[in-house]
């Protein structure tokens, strides 16, 4: 008797509890709102530029950074914030410094993740690993495979983020080192086909992980005019399915608005980069909607 | 048996009720993509600056800054790379600075010497302004972390060197030869280390790792028998001689001259 009241008792619980819990899910919005904010190339631009610059004059800087990052989480506190790259090599903080202050500040704004950058080899694999204590982010590239380095097991292939609710999945995708990089620099790391690993990535988040959004970090650069067969972004998105952003790096291409691209299936891909040195701050705001009247209906992009 | 057939009423219940709660629980995890809004926000001085990170940088920024503005020695006058149809006076002075440095290291690990060096004229990213030479001073000058390398190439290699740079008109930094541009464009009167080019000899060039693997064009390069990589980056080798002088020499001697 005793075991049979408690059956009763728990299952009875449980099933107030679930029902409870359902009913207060529907109550709850059916938008949801993720906001996407991306650099790429900031090459340790930790100061604005000064004054005087010819080119960038009083552009950029770290501190303003995070100023306007703050203020969008306050906004929005569903943010995924990312890097494509090249956060190394090009002002004398990573000369003197090797990258320490880059990813300290990093972590401070709460940067969800980046990919890695071939600049980011350029105090070799061991000046990498030196680094990776300072970064409470994570590294994701997936076609890169630090297997037989020193590097095993500091980069993730993929990762899924869960923002209020949204199933976001990203991964990276890292240039072909060889002829770009020293040997000396990334050693044993293998480069394996963007394309072929792009494809694997998709089919896992997309279809098996069921991810609500794909993400693409990429540091294969936006396009190549003197180098048609080459890959980048843009044959990237059209060569693959099931991509929603590709956040890209390596031109320092300056975009007046995202590009939207149509993929394999026929649907629109967003391929976006912000130029470099953290002079922009890139930002994609995604709606998604969860009452199934919407399910085929299509979505709107406004770039 | 009997006891399971008092619960079986309940228990269908209970299945079903999971079975919802399932069904519910899943349809609430995919959501539809409905709408994008992609935007470029410019990072600029209206933005406000944030304290804590402007605290976090200060002490790193002020240190380098200490160690950039140490004085290292005393430029006489400006050199200026725009200054000069085939050579410039800061050319001339860093091939003669890679030339001089790099031999010391090249003498001691290989027991050979140096013949000449040959820089490009883009490598120089700025002047060197009369008056104290800091250490930022080498960093606008050697931006890039280019290594010195040390190439052996044969004489041939040499009588492409020098048509390279008659038919690029570009003052690039050159040490340790000389020759005479003829009428007819071509190098006559090759001279290295003071003495005429031969053509059957194998000489030791020292250069940038970017342009010893065909940057700029400078394709001879990859025809090199041998690379020896001095693992000694050109901005210290600039710091470096920096530090060993008092007042920069001002090397204003013709090493390519027109007919």
């Amino acid at each position: 008797m005793k075991r049979r009241e408690f059956i009763e008792k728990t299952a009875a619980g449980t099933a107030l509890l679930s029902l409870g819990l359902s009913l207060s899910s529907f109550e709850t919005n059916d938008i949801k709102h993720l906001t996407v904010l991306h650099t790429n190339d900031v090459h340790s631009h930790i100061d604005p530029f000064p004054a005087d610059d010819p080119r960038n004059p009083n552009k950029g800087g770290v501190s303003r950074r995070a100023a306007l990052i703050e203020t969008i989480r306050k906004e929005n506190p569903n943010v995924l914030l990312l890097d494509a790259g090249d956060i190394f090599q090009g002002t004398p903080y990573f000369n003197y410094y090797g990258g320490e202050l880059e990813f300290k500040l990093m972590s401070m704004m709460k940067y969800d993740a980046s990919t890695i950058g071939n600049h980011d080899f350029d105090n070799g694999l061991d000046g990498l690993y030196a680094q990776m204590p300072h970064a409470s982010f994570d590294f994701i590239c997936s076609n890169y495979d630090f297997k037989n380095t020193i590097m095993n097991g500091l980069v993730k292939p993929y990762k899924i983020f869960n923002k209020n609710g949204i199933k976001v999945g990203v991964f990276g995708l890292g240039i072909e080192l060889d002829g770009l990089v020293d040997k000396k620099m990334y050693k044993e790391t293998v480069y394996n086909n963007p394309v072929e690993i792009a494809q694997d990535m998709t089919q896992l988040l997309k279809k098996e992980e069921k991810c609500d959004l794909v993400i693409c970090l990429s540091h294969l650069g936006y396009k190549y005019k003197d180098d048609a067969t080459r890959i980048c972004d843009l044959k990237l998105a059209e060569l693959t399915q099931d991509i929603d952003l590709i956040i890209g790096g390596h031109t320092h291409t300056f975009l007046d608005k995202p590009t939207i691209v149509k993929n394999k299936a026929g649907e629109d891909v967003l391929v976006n980069q912000v130029g470099c040195y953290g002079i922009n701050l890139g930002r994609i705001d995604f709606y998604f909607n969860r009452n199934k009247s919407h399910t085929n209906q299509g979505k709107s992009i406004i770039v | 048996m009997v006891k399971l057939k008092k619960y079986n009423g309940f228990l269908k219940l209970f299945v079903i009720f999971l079975t919802l709660f399932f069904v519910f629980s899943c349809s609430q995890k995919n959501y539809n993509l409905t709408k994008i809004e992609g935007k470029q926000l410019p990072v600029t001085e209206k933005d406000n600056q944030t304290r804590e990170i402007e605290n976090f940088i200060k002490p790193y920024r002020d240190h380098i800054n200490e160690d950039l503005d140490n004085i290292l020695a005393y430029c006489p006058e400006t050199l200026d790379k725009s200054t000069g149809k085939w050579q410039t006076s800061i050319g001339n002075l860093m091939a003669d600075i890679c030339l001089q440095k790099g031999n010391h290291i090249f003498k001691a690990r290989e027991k050979k010497e140096i013949d000449l060096c040959l820089l490009n004229h883009g490598g120089i990213r700025a002047i060197l302004p009369k008056g104290n030479v800091t250490t930022r001073t080498a960093f606008e000058i050697m931006p890039f972390e280019n290594n010195l390398v040390v190439l052996a190439l044969k004489g041939d290699q040499i009588l492409e060197m020098t048509s390279y740079i008659i038919k690029e008109k570009k003052p690039h930094p050159l040490s340790g030869m000389t020759f005479t541009i003829s009428k007819d464009n071509t190098a006559k009167n090759i001279q290295i280390q003071g003495k005429p080019l031969d053509t059957s000899r194998t000489y030791y060039i020292a250069t940038n790792d970017y342009l010893a693997n065909g940057g700029d064009s400078m394709n001879f390069f990859l025809k090199s028998i041998q690379k020896y990589d001095l693992n000694y980056k050109l901005r210290n080798v600039l710091i470096d001689y920096f530090k060993e002088v008092d007042t920069i020499p001002v090397p204003k001697d013709i090493r390519i001259t027109e007919e």
